[in-house]
């Protein structure tokens, strides 16, 4: 049983790093690598999220406050300070989970609703502060962020590299790391799920009341995904605003961390890939509709709705059932 | 399926070549102008008329024979006013859609997202949005329309300085607007000198109610007058407030609400206040000889005409910003990037509806404070005073 999870662990990984890498194949545009880098590092925070909503089965709807909080305490500590990123990216995530382990104490009490109401309360007071403190944030308007640098090399879209012996654009360059990036952040989530926190995460999922008989600290691993997705969408925004060079408190905006949300559901709940296909197509549509000018969020809003209406699971867990029963059916035509 | 694969592979070897080829082949025969603009979300009231104007513009423009002999391609995205939907598409106008200049970028935070890459590729831009932080410091490839926040505060404070009014109670809103309006504001004081800010208070953007923070400016030692920087209904609201307390002291108001929508909502209540604001407000009371007037005429019933809905200053903006990259187009003689730049930068006297641009290596607004007119609301309707 162990070797086959494994197994299927590392299958999952391996097709994925196939697509991550395939993708440069098929395209050549920097604008389109910008866009594939930016869904990376997205696809990052909402596997994060996956393991709170999905597998410990907790909501919330403030997510992007926490993807805010990497962002902002990166872009001052590497402009103001002079910080490299690498240290300012962690300092941000301890920080955070700091924060999110304060905070994630007492809510997490709560249930259905009224987490889901507190989530929120923490995602906008989050917002309010990165509008608010204008002389470190700069306000609405926002600030601008360095490039990325480890050690002082940076990476910047902008740059130009070589990687064995091949030349290679900044844009490239950007997308290959947050590929690796999001590799890791799967591998981790993964072997998460797989190991005994997982199973108690699942069995909280189930049924908190059952699972608390059994003996499981609720309120230990309840709080301590919630670190941990808070940690995942704090180095997700950190490397997402060093990518941008400008981020604005929209970041950390309500509308934001509803996407992240939107995002989980289409994809399908509790699967890790299937978040990650729920990232591409919500931050791909609005590309495709764009030519559609006005009629562009009729048109978004019209496919989220028909999509939950008839894949109520989410696309990949729909498209794998729809799989399986065509295969049961050709499998007892043959009988 | 590997004869495929190896296909994929030459022709992502043969990219970096291709690249190179495809930037220095000319595009086809028009000329493609690129827009991102906050058509929809909070900020449409700023892309919507943008769009408007740009596109009826545009049209005519072709209708007349286009720039150079060319015709004139529009090629605008909606980005909600969200940063990092306008860094994606100024990267699409740029590396996809490859546009000779773009036009547009409604508010600060959107402009300043695409200008590092706007700088990097080298693609003359020109932006719609307010803020100083924009041209100040200087860069290389980017432009803007409107005035500076910080010519409306040096604009409003010059006024009052006129009338003997030197101790001034500042109320502005926490937004975007607001905030920096009041940073240049305190910073517009200290450096005329002569005026000074006496009291400081501030307003969330959804308040609705600022009786608190004026009482505590009129009981302010020695206050002559009092200065409201904000955008939306809260300047409304502070002026209704104002009316409510019966406050004496002569009430200032910022270009954020120079708009007969401010004068609707507040009502007579704005009776006696002044701001300062576009010519646009005021077209027949300009005097005959105002190089601006036959220009904002035009434009207000060119607009007004096409799109059956008032006309405003934001609009204004695009017009100004879309006839500047036209003049630069003809004076360059050519869409090379670098040239155009070059021909922005040396436009002198452009008589716009905003103002007259005289742009320089230091400075890429090229307006003077002085293109800001004071009105005066009087009887429900805007007054020139000068």
């Amino acid at each position: 049983m162990m070797a086959r999870l494994s197994q299927f662990r590392l299958k999952g990984l391996v097709f994925m790093a196939i697509v991550v890498f395939a993708v440069p194949l098929f395209i050549s545009n920097p604008f389109h690598y910008g866009l594939a880098t930016q869904i990376a590092l997205i696809a990052g925070a909402v596997v994060g999220l996956n393991l709170l909503v999905g597998f410990a089965g907790q909501i919330s709807l403030g997510h992007a406050g926490f993807f805010g909080m990497g962002a902002y305490f990166s872009a001052i500590m590497t402009s103001n300070y002079g910080w490299s990123a690498i240290p300012a990216l962690i300092v941000g995530a301890v920080g955070v989970a700091i924060i999110a382990w304060a905070v994630g104490r007492p809510i997490l009490r709560l249930k259905g609703h009224y987490l889901s109401m507190a989530t929120l309360a923490v995602g906008f007071i989050i917002a309010i502060i990165l509008n608010n403190e204008r002389a470190i944030t700069g306000g609405p308007d926002g600030m601008p962020v360095p490039a990325f640098d480890v050690f002082g090399w940076e990476l910047s879209p902008f740059g130009q590299y070589s990687l064995f012996g091949m030349d290679i654009s900044g844009d490239l360059a950007w997308y290959l790391f947050a590929g690796v990036v999001l590799l890791a952040a799967v591998w981790l989530a993964q072997n998460l799920i797989d190991s005994p926190i997982g199973r108690a995460l699942r069995s909280v999922h189930g049924s908190e009341v059952a699972a608390s008989v059994v003996g499981v600290n609720t309120a230990k691993y309840k709080s301590l995904v919630f670190v941990i997705s808070a940690v995942y969408a704090s180095v997700m925004g950190a490397l997402y605003g060093h990518f941008q060079g400008f981020i604005t408190p929209s970041v950390a905006s309500f509308d934001f961390s509803i996407l992240l949300i939107t995002m989980v559901v289409l994809g399908g709940m509790g699967s890790t890939i299937g978040v990650i296909i729920g990232a591409v197509v919500l931050e791909l549509l609005p590309q495709l509709l764009a030519d559609f000018q006005e009629m562009e969020m009729v048109l978004f809003g019209l496919i989220l709705m028909l999509t939950m209406i008839f894949m109520p699971k989410g696309l990949l867990p729909t498209a794998a059932n729809l799989l399986a029963k065509r295969r049961s059916k050709s499998a007892g035509g043959d009988a | 399926m590997f004869k495929n694969i190896t296909r994929r592979a030459s022709k992502f070897a043969a990219i970096a070549a291709a690249g190179l080829l495809a930037m220095n082949v000319q595009a086809a025969e028009p000329i493609r102008i690129g827009s991102f603009l906050a058509v929809t979300g909070p900020a449409s009231f700023l892309g919507d008329p943008e769009l408007k104007t740009l596109e009826m513009y545009v049209e005519k423009i072709n209708e007349e024979g286009g720039v150079l002999g060319r015709q004139l391609e529009l090629i605008h995205y909606d980005d909600a006013g969200n940063a990092s939907k306008a860094r994606n598409f100024a990267s699409r106008l740029i590396r996809s859609d490859r546009v000779d200049i773009i036009v547009g970028g409604s508010t600060t935070g959107a402009t300043m997202a695409a200008a590092p890459m706007v700088e990097q590729a080298g693609v003359p831009f020109i932006s719609l949005a307010g803020a100083v932080v924009i041209t100040d410091p200087v860069k290389k490839w980017v432009f803007k329309t409107p005035q500076t926040d910080r010519m409306a505060a040096e604009r409003v404070l010059t006024d009052m300085k006129e009338r003997g009014l030197t101790k001034v109670g500042l109320i502005s809103g926490t937004g975007g607007f607001g905030s920096s309006g009041r940073e240049q504001t305190l910073a517009a004081a200290s450096a005329m000198g002569g005026i000074e800010i006496v009291a400081d208070e501030t307003y969330g953007g959804s308040d609705t109610d600022m009786t608190a923070q004026l009482t505590n400016i009129r009981g302010t030692d020695g206050v002559q007058t009092i200065l409201n920087f904000g955008f939306g209904q809260g300047p409304a609201i502070v002026t209704r407030n104002y009316a409510q307390l019966g406050i004496e002291l002569p009430f200032y108001q910022s270009h954020g609400v120079a708009s007969d929508g401010f004068l609707e909502l507040a009502g007579s209540s704005a009776d006696g206040l002044r701001l300062p604001a576009s010519p646009l407000l005021v077209p027949e009371s300009l005097p005959a000889d105002d190089p601006q007037k036959p220009v904002v005429e035009a434009y207000k019933t060119e607009y007004e005409a096409r799109w059956d809905s008032k006309v405003s200053t934001f609009g204004a903006y695009a017009y100004d910003g879309l006839m500047l990259a036209v003049e630069a187009i003809e004076k360059a003689g050519s869409t090379d990037k670098a040239a155009v730049r070059d021909a922005l930068e040396s436009i002198q006297g452009h008589v716009g509806v905003t103002g007259t641009f005289n742009m320089s290596p230091e400075d890429h607004n090229g307006l003077e404070a002085e293109s800001f007119r004071i009105l005066e609301v009087q009887d429900g309707s805007w007054k020139l005073i000068n």
